[in-house]
């Protein structure tokens, strides 16, 4: 399968958008996901056929083109199952987010513009196997989040897209930093900046010491990691609905992704020369993120702040080092991602109706919008992590993982991390309880009604992830199983 | 043997029910779903009759044990080589047993149910939420994996949750279900690390596997695992006794109990499935399932074990004598009957005529499912009649509701221990195994004992004497026979099922063995049992001011007693103020404040700096001329000089 | 008397240069400002020229040079005396201090 056409599909969609007649954008957008969907399902089924002959582990589909000779940067791409479990649920939140700016009325054009150009970036740091390129992607996946928030944000949006923007550049800096350090290197290997090459030649262990923290905090402000983690509740907070969907079900990820596959993968020793920290900072942000949670009386914050808690679970698996945390980070992200989105699209359907996020002033919707707080319960549920939906599988898998280092200290944050399932079923059901359940507060909320057919579609959509991958967790673990062996066995050998 | 595919389609009928009456219960017309989910129930329960049937009578005799089967297991999730979850079926005497009690019971309730939640607005969601509840149940039964059993434990709460705050307009209600969902949330924790540390040293998951490994002590698991410890305890006692604070969780035990009284607040049929007979005793189960590792690996958790089970027995039977709520009175005795069960557990032995405590806390729990179901069916038909939970406004309805109060006072007598009802037998042999073992429960207990028969017979003089006979209404009458049915049949239980000989059937170690009933060691127990009916009728049979006096008269102690020694206040106190205003305030403070101050700092300082040298920028043409040349002069000088 | 050297014609051009950049700093007026780049620039041009005669006679870059520079202050004047004019036009002014609204 040609990966590149994951790449051109949206491209293509995103700048046919701006060409054509502003009634029929959504119709073009929504087919240009129908059409990734359809490629990242067949991607799937490709890389299940062609990986049953190939080593376990090794990248499939590769395509290497000349892109600037000059400093060795190529157009290299490729897919492990990591990659391809990150591509479904890109494919799967971009398509769900779509769906939920059907009412978008103000720009239309530039908003799908911007949002499919946005999952081009993404589909394209997932498949990048040349770091120059896949950190190209990463900062076309950034930009396009400063306008969504700043023109279609609500609230403090301006100050929010400022914050965001700022803090994911200075983690691009970071990265840059990290790559620079590697490429120079790597250089003298002739290995440029092509990651297969550099994997196989190896890195001398003090240049790995130098740069791996700028690498791995670089991505880390990406996905959350303590203390960098404050773009998150703003950013969420002002935040359009689909593109809150975006920035937790896929912008967050491209930073878990990155920690692993470039600085994990590229720096084994770094990695667990500096494991306790970034347990230590994981834990953190996992207890203490699950805890801020508790004092939350907007909606989105409260997931906000619970995104940082979760995603503290993906670091937490990456920091362990053992094959089943390191797949239970990759389900996590994948969990995460879905769950979040879900989530906010349950708040973003709420909020349109009602006009407020704050819990207290919510109440007894169950009666009114029957479809809309089953969702929003089963969004809950998953995050609290009930066996059946996807959260559980994920956790369990990062907690069995951790529990395979013996050493206390990764014992300690085990356990610490295990205590945020109990605060997150009392922010979850504290939020559920008050807005969901209970008696109606206003009585111009029994005029309200239930979701229409395309937000209909986005959660049933989203739904059927969740549960296709908790319950029946194997085929997703097997597929991203060999990659998470791969990536730790490197410290092995 | 039985037929593995019989236990898989009665494990998966109800999941079926559930799907068909959450996605289309509410284009469904009148109360078809509900009977859709009874057939399907009932299905189920013949099944699980016929399973029990051929492994009971099908399989001993060969060896002379019953023996532990897996007669399926797939993989659901593989870890790494060595830990995996699988989902599969574990047939052994308990999981035929369990299975019959939970389809028996579910049933009943279904049946009852369609009478009771008539014409509810949510019908089928009540009906897709009680199969849901069922699935799990007979999924955590049937566990062949202790990861299986955790991931029902779990499904088994939500359905609870989700049934509790079934009437979810109920301010009440949702704080009911919060409340008991974070409570055993909080409980399971303990039993996910448990299950961390014990499979950490068993290096597996299945039951079978980690009872094979850990039971001997020369294996090489069971070495490591004494050897390792924290804190002095060794690592399997750890594993054990957090396994059971989740089990302790479940079964609302000591001090875990706070979510069952409020969890009342649930329809009434829901309090006799789940807050009865089937789910508050998976605590009492697990323990049983890992009996060979608590008893023969390490007595030290066991004791663990009874005393909490001892504790709660005779901490819930006191506060049952004071409460006024039917449906709290019933908690509180289900509480100190699941305490009766696993101090029974706690004080056994492992074999024959050891494992007596085993077989009896197995033969309570049986016992006990049916007439607790059955009191808890009668206080619904009770509360449908009065539309009240609260004793004061009942009374004299012996006649209004005449079935329902004949089924009571058998269910009384059976918890009374009263022979020859079911619960005299069952009760017998936990205290004659106490008796055995260790001589301070068995006083505790048969206090306990004595108090039981207090508190139920306060309960039903309170309802069917004391004020006025109420004669029957002429529009009111006392349901339907769906409600009906389900009574007499778990009465005929109620009554009869203590003349099973249990010990052939289950036991621990799966070898049958004879009990006898040693009359001499009967007297006392039923004696006590007969006085605190014989108080009961004294002063509630007739309005009497002598329970009035007696509570003014103790003041403070029965205040305490009343506010069921302020446990919840203590529980409250410790959340809202500890948790909530040292933990959450703080953590919340500190990142709106110090985090999210240093990166608002870190911009504010780049804004100083820039502001600092943006009055270079004047608008000024020869300023800029000014700076440019001399630039130009500073590095013509630096050149010649460097140069030079 | 010693014939006209190249230190001559280079110190005829500095002093050009230096009067050029005492008034571009100095005085007020555009149009005199516009005056001063002008001197600055002829003094390059004298330069050039000096270069070209003197070192390399046998090239002829210098001049080109100069024929480029005078082309290029031709357009530049033509550029900025618009400018001024339209500054004149929106300050009623062509005083210098008065335009100083491109600043921070």
């Amino acid at each position: 399968m040609n990966l590149s056409l994951l790449l051109l599909v949206p491209l293509l969609t995103s700048i046919l958008i701006l060409f054509v007649k502003t009634d029929s954008v959504k119709k073009l957008a929504l087919g240009g996901a129908v059409a990734q969907l359809i490629l990242s399902l067949g991607l799937l089924f490709s890389y299940w056929k062609e990986s049953a002959m190939a080593e376990a582990g090794k990248f499939l589909f590769e395509y290497k083109a000349a892109w600037f000779p000059a400093f060795q940067i190529n157009y290299h791409v490729g897919v492990d199952g990591i990659s391809v479990a990150m591509i479904l649920l890109t494919a799967f939140v971009v398509m769900a987010g779509i769906l939920m700016s059907w009412k978008v009325e103000r720009m239309q054009k530039e908003f799908f513009f911007l949002l499919t150009f946005l999952g081009a970036g993404a589909y394209g740091f997932f498949i990048s196997l040349d770091l120059f390129l896949m950190f190209f992607f990463l900062e076309v996946a950034v930009i396009p989040k400063f306008l969504l928030i700043g023109i279609w944000g609500s609230g403090k949006k301006i100050y929010s897209a400022n914050k965001l923007v700022l803090m994911l550049m200075a983690g691009s800096a970071l990265v840059l930093i990290g790559l620079f350090g590697v490429y120079y290197h790597a250089n003298s290997n002739t290995g440029g900046f092509d990651l297969t090459q550099i994997a196989s030649n190896g890195i001398p262990i003090d240049i790995q010491m130098y740069f791996f923290p700028f690498l791995f905090v670089g991505f880390g402000i990406f996905t959350a990691l303590f203390p960098f983690h404050t773009w998150v509740p703003d950013g969420h907070s002002s935040a359009p609905t689909a593109a809150s969907m975006f920035l937790a079900g896929i912008s967050m990820k491209l930073g878990g992704y990155g920690c692993l596959r470039v600085a994990t993968y590229l720096m084994p020793e770094a990695a667990a020369h500096y494991s306790w920290i970034i347990v230590l900072l994981a834990t953190i942000a996992v207890i203490y993120g699950a805890f801020a949670t508790l004092m939350q009386t907007d909606l989105k914050y409260m997931n906000a702040y619970s995104s940082v808690s979760h995603c503290g679970f993906v670091l937490l698996g990456i920091g362990m080092l053992t094959p089943t945390a390191v797949t239970g980070a990759v389900l996590q992200m994948v969990s995460h991602g879905l769950m979040t989105a879900l989530f906010f699209a349950a708040i973003g359907m709420l909020y349109e109706r009602t006009h407020t996020r704050e819990v207290a002033q919510l109440g007894g919707l169950l009666k009114v919008m029957p479809f809309i707080s089953t969702v929003f319960v089963i969004a809950g549920l998953c995050s609290l992590g009930l066996p059946g939906l996807s959260g559980f599988v994920a956790e369990m898998t990062v907690f069995v993982g951790a529990w395979e280092r013996v050493e206390l200290f990764y014992r300690i944050a085990t356990i610490l991390a295990c205590m945020s399932i109990v605060v997150t079923a009392v922010y979850i059901l504290r939020a559920t309880g008050k807005a969901i359940m209970g008696p109606i507060t206003e009585s111009k909320y029994n005029l309200l009604g239930d979701a229409s057919w395309n937000e209909r579609l986005a959660g049933v959509l989203l739904i059927a992830g969740i549960l296709a991958m908790g319950l029946l967790p194997f085929w997703l673990k097997d597929l991203v199983g060999p990659g998470a062996i791969e990536i730790v066995q490197k410290l092995k050998a | 043997m039985p037929d593995t595919r019989v236990i898989l389609i009665l494990l998966f009928l109800p999941l079926l029910s559930f799907l068909i009456n959450g996605l289309f219960g509410r284009k469904l017309p009148g109360s078809l779903g509900g009977l859709l989910a009874t057939a399907t129930l009932f299905v189920s329960f013949l099944l699980s009759l016929s399973a029990a049937y051929s492994y009971f009578f099908g399989s001993v005799g060969i060896t002379g044990a019953y023996e532990t089967l897996i007669p399926f297991q797939v993989t659901w999730l593989q870890f790494s080589e060595s830990f995996s979850i699988n989902m599969g079926i574990l047939a052994d005497p308990i999981s035929m047993m369990m299975i019959v009690v939970v389809t028996f019971i579910s049933l009943m309730v279904h049946v009852f149910s369609l009478g009771y939640m008539k014409g509810e607005e949510r019908f089928a969601t009540y009906y897709s939420f009680l199969s849901l509840f069922t699935f799990s149940m007979l999924g955590l039964v049937l566990s062949s994996n202790i990861f299986q059993t955790y991931i029902f434990w779990e499904l088994v709460g939500v359905s609870s949750f989700l049934l509790i705050g079934y009437y979810y307009q109920k301010p009440s209600a949702v704080a009911a279900s919060k409340k008991a969902f974070i409570v055993t949330r909080f409980a399971d924790l303990g039993f996910l690390i448990g299950i961390l540390i014990l499979s950490y040293y068993g290096k597996s998951f299945d039951f079978v596997t980690l009872t094979e490994r850990l039971v001997p002590a020369a294996s090489t698991y069971s070495q490591a695992a004494a050897a390792a410890g924290f804190l002095g305890i060794s690592a399997l006692t750890w594993a054990l006794v957090l396994i059971f604070v989740g089990g302790a969780g479940k079964s609302a035990m000591f001090p875990l109990h706070i979510w069952l009284p409020d969890a009342m607040e649930g329809p009434t049929p829901v309090s006799a499935l789940i807050h009865a007979a089937t789910m508050v005793v998976a605590g009492v189960y697990l323990v049983a399932r890992l009996f060979p590792i608590f008893s023969l690996a390490c007595p030290g958790a066991l004791d663990v074990v009874a005393w909490t089970g001892i504790i709660s027995a005779l901490f819930a039977a006191l506060i049952a004598c004071t409460q006024t709520d039917i449906k709290r009175v019933l908690a509180y005795s289900t509480m100190s009957q699941i305490g009766y069960m696993m101090f029974a557990l706690g004080v056994s032995g492992y074999g024959a005529e050891e494992g007596l405590g085993y077989m009896a806390a197995m033969f309570h729990l049986f016992t006990h499912a049916m007439f607790k179901a059955l009191l808890f069916l009668g206080a619904g038909v009770i509360i449908h009649y009065v539309h009240s939970n609260d004793l004061k406004d009942m009374g004299g309805l012996r006649k209004a509701l005449p079935i329902t109060g004949a089924t009571f006072l058998i269910a009384c007598l059976a918890i009374a221990g009263i022979p020859p009802f079911s619960g005299f037998f069952s009760k017998e042999e936990i205290l004659l195994s106490a008796y055995n073992s260790n001589y301070t429960i068995y006083i505790i207990a048969l206090i306990t004992a004595g108090l039981t028969a207090f508190y139920m017979f306060r309960l039903y003089f309170s309802i069917f004497w004391n004020k006025p006979q109420v004669s029957a209404n002429e529009h009111k009458h006392e349901g339907t026979l769906s409600m009906l049915i389900p009574l007499l049949i778990l009465a005929v239980f109620a009554a009869f099922s203590g003349f099973i000989p249990f010990s052939s059937f289950v036991t621990s170690d799966g070898i049958p063995f004879e009990t006898h009933l040693h009359l001499e060691f009967s007297i006392l127990p039923v004696l006590l049992s007969v006085s605190g009916i014989a108080i009961a009728w004294r002063y509630y049979k007739k309005p009497s001011t002598v329970p009035a006096s007696v509570s003014q008269k103790t003041g403070s102690l029965y205040r305490t007693i009343n506010k069921k020694f302020y446990i919840d206040e203590i529980y409250l106190f410790v959340t809202k103020k500890l948790v909530f205003q040292l933990i959450a305030r703080p953590a919340a403070w500190f990142d709106k404040t110090i985090v999210d101050g240093m990166m608002n700092t870190a911009a504010a300082a780049a804004q100083v700096f820039s502001l600092s040298i943006s009055g270079l920028q004047s608008g000024k043409l020869q300023h800029y001329a000014y700076y440019f040349i001399g630039g130009a002069i500073g590095l013509a000088i630096l050149f010649i000089y460097s140069i030079a | 008397m010693s014939p006209v050297g190249l230190n001559h014609i280079l110190f005829l051009s500095s002093a050009l240069f230096f009067i050029g950049v005492y008034g571009f700093l100095t005085r007020r007026n555009l149009v005199t400002l516009l005056m001063s780049i002008e001197l600055i620039l002829n003094s390059v041009n004298i330069n050039f020229v000096a270069f070209n005669k003197y070192l390399y006679p046998e090239n002829l870059d210098g001049l080109f040079f100069s024929i480029f520079i005078i082309a290029i202050a031709a357009a530049e004047a033509a550029v900025a005396i618009a400018i001024i004019i339209n500054l004149y036009r929106s300050h009623q002014s062509i005083d210098v201090e008065d335009a100083d609204s491109l600043r921070y």
